[in-house]
């Protein structure tokens, strides 16, 4: 009779510092019922490590004063678009290597399968050979990503091999074909959008061509007016029938701060930034990963597959017995990752003006990874959003763009990148060892 | 053994079960019987055949012979999608959460509700609440919280509204006591005799005696792969029940062996 004794004993000490736990855990929107509950309960939280999107929004700030006091250039309204064109490749590879993340998986391919993607794109629009129409030639380009992320997806879960030597090997087998697509056609390795068809126009407007500066405030005010209504009216309702939802006061800041990033990108967008001839307006670039945002925002947290993705993240042996299909979850996870490639890719072919054998497919996974993590994102699986991957790639953009201002070699470019990469991982394993979940198994 | 035409026919009813693994005969001729609004703990030692007996029932393991009697039909239960189907629930000892999930998440996992092709939260989240209110599971603080932040016996209430929420008839609860503190162990009690005074069936593994006298209406006892003997709590008392489980009899009396 002494063994189950001494348990309880134990078992009661651990019982306190869970009670101690729990304050900082519970997300505070859960229990306020005022904003300075709120704003206690969030402190509470951040002193135990789980902090959100908060360090990558001070990281951005300090970048900004940083770099902004170093070079008079970094906050012109022409470098700052400039940053949000280069930003926006990597922050789609990042939403992509966002659905292997959370399954708790990694996918090393995102890169190069993306490039093949977008080589077959900008091959099949050439006016001398094929010809395709630009919607065929992007859809046929996508396919190739879908069915390549397939084929790996099936050799993770049918073979249950480990990603990270499956997507290995996709890596090395999309650079070689990825360099074969290029050789096909008139420029041999180079296949570019220079020339005068509507369909090598489209695609290099993708990054470069900008929206109307009143159209851009009308499509903002839209845009604002739609998710500002549809939180306000989702968390009243919630409120009036008694279930949990944050106080009013939070509800209205957090539509003020969309509100006010809304009109701040747009005014920067709508100054003239060109030198010779006028540059203004949003570029279409923006809106472009706004809709990929919104698309796997509502796909992972309003829909059951979104919610299958985090419970396979969080316990797969759970999922198992609640009857999700874990193999189908997981293929069809690498396949959106590998399509979301294939949408990053294309961008940056545009921003690219074509596609060539020195685009860096190896080096944008690790942005693409190294972006999810600032963000927030847990390589350890379940926990992480879209969201976190358009913050984190616009910190990477950030610190790129500020670097090559200051003149300072690509050798430093990598050396800070890899810090601030170290320094997102410690916030995840700090917050990590507080919460002590995230299981791991693999079934 | 059971005395015909006085006990109603009880809910679940198991007759002369078998199971090997192998050449080691895991359960020998296994009669068991759960009657519903009752608590029945199952005790045995280490290798008694307890879980073995519990995944049978669960469809996890197929019996070699023997025959399962649902509200007095035989039932053949070859997953656990059957059980489930028939009203049985099992809350296996690692309770099976995900601990990135809050608990509607978790109560609702792989039964999601939709409206308009989304997730319904309102909706979950209000039959979530009731069914907690239902069985008094009232320490947790938000039902909008990660599991994560939950203390053992919080999860562990989670796990069995989990299994109860889906008008299940039988719940068995693997050592549900097994890791937590007194209080907690006193609020899962609480909700073992909640569920039967609701009309189920539970049956609860333990090895915990204080436990099994404090809520048990019935025990059961294994000893190597053998039932040796159930019959109402009240007819052991705590030496009887560690002579049926360490030695298969016993010389004080308590309870009717199967044998006899």
């Amino acid at each position: 009779m002494a063994e189950p004794k001494r348990a309880e004993v134990s078992g009661d000490a651990s019982d306190l510092t869970a009670v101690a736990d729990v304050v900082a855990e519970v997300p505070p929107e859960v229990v306020a019922q005022s904003l300075g509950e709120y704003v206690r309960g969030y402190a509470a939280r951040i002193r135990a490590g789980e902090s959100g999107v908060l360090p990558v929004i001070v990281a951005m700030l300090a970048i900004i004063v940083v770099f902004g006091a170093l070079s008079p250039v970094y906050l012109s309204a022409g470098n700052i678009v400039n940053l949000f064109q280069q930003s926006a490749v990597i922050m789609v590879l990042a939403m992509a290597e966002g659905f292997a993340l959370v399954l708790g998986e990694i996918d090393l391919s995102v890169g190069f399968v993306g490039a093949c993607g977008a080589a077959i794109t900008v091959q099949l629009i050439q006016p001398a050979t094929t010809n395709w129409p630009w919607p065929l030639a992007i859809v046929a380009g996508l396919i190739f990503c879908l069915i390549f992320g397939m084929v790996q997806g099936l050799l993770i879960t049918q073979l249950r091999l480990p990603s990270f030597i499956v997507t290995l090997a996709g890596y090395l087998i999309a650079n070689g074909v990825f360099l074969k697509i290029l050789l096909f056609g008139p420029f041999s390795g180079y296949p570019n959008l220079i020339g005068q068809t509507d369909n090598l126009h489209f695609i290099y407007y993708l990054m470069w061509a900008n929206i109307d500066p009143v159209v851009s405030w009308i499509g903002a005010a839209v845009v604002v007016a739609a998710l500002g209504a549809f939180i306000w009216l989702g968390d009243s309702r919630r409120r009036k029938s008694g279930l949990v939802a944050p106080p009013a006061s939070l509800t209205l800041i957090k539509i003020g701060v969309i509100a006010a990033v809304a009109i701040v990108v747009v005014a920067i967008c709508n100054l003239n930034r060109g030198v010779l001839i006028v540059q203004e307006g949003v570029p279409w670039v923006i809106p472009i990963v706004l809709a990929v945002l919104a698309a796997w925002t509502v796909l992972l947290q309003r829909t059951k597959y979104g919610r299958y993705v985090y419970a396979i993240g969080g316990n797969p042996e759970a999922s198992r017995r609640a009857g999700i299909n874990l193999s189908l979850i997981r293929t069809t996870g690498f396949m959106l990752c590998s399509f979301t490639a294939g949408v990053g890719m294309i961008l940056y072919a545009s921003y690219l003006n074509g596609m060539s054998n020195n685009v860096q497919g190896g080096q944008y996974v690790l942005y693409a990874v190294a972006a999810a993590v600032i963000g927030g994102t847990s390589l350890m699986g379940g926990r992480g959003k879209p969201l976190h991957g358009v913050l984190g790639g616009l910190v990477i953009g950030a610190i790129y763009n500020g670097m090559y201002l200051l003149g300072l070699s690509f050798e430093w470019q990598y050396i800070v990148t890899g810090l601030v990469l170290l320094a997102a991982i410690i916030i995840d394993a700090v917050s990590r060892r507080g919460s002590g979940s995230g299981s791991v198994t693999r079934i | 053994m059971a005395v015909a035409g006085i006990a109603p026919e009880p809910l679940l009813k198991v007759r002369e079960l078998d199971k090997h693994f192998g050449p080691v005969q895991a359960l020998y001729h296994v009669d068991l019987d759960l009657p519903s609004g009752k608590v029945t703990a199952l005790c045995g030692d280490n290798g008694a055949g307890k879980s073995v007996l519990t995944k049978c029932i669960a469809g996890v393991y197929q019996a070699d012979h023997g025959q399962v009697f649902w509200e007095g039909h035989p039932v053949h239960i070859h997953a656990a999608r059957d059980a489930s189907r028939l009203g049985i629930e099992t809350v296996y000892q690692d309770l099976a959460l995900c601990d990135n999930l809050d608990i509607v998440q978790n109560m609702f996992l792989g039964r999601e509700r939709l409206r308009n092709r989304l997730l319904d939260e309102d909706n979950m989240e209000r039959a979530a609440a009731e069914t907690l209110a239902g069985l008094r599971v009232t320490t947790v603080k938000s039902i909008r919280q990660p599991v994560a932040s939950l203390s053992g016996g919080q999860r562990q209430s989670i796990a069995v509204a989990k299994a109860v929420m889906w008008n299940s008839k039988l719940v068995i609860m693997d050592e549900p006591t097994a890791a937590l503190g007194v209080v907690q162990t006193r609020n899962v009690l609480d909700l073992i005799k909640t569920l039967r005074d609701k009309g189920l069936a539970v049956m609860v593994i333990s090895h915990n005696l204080n436990d099994v006298f404090e809520v048990a209406d019935r025990i059961a006892v294994m000893y190597l792969g053998r039932l040796v003997v159930q019959d109402d709590a009240a007819n052991f008392d705590r030496q009887s029940v560690v002579d049926y489980m360490t030695t298969g009899g016993s010389s004080r009396g308590g309870g009717r062996a199967k044998e006899s």
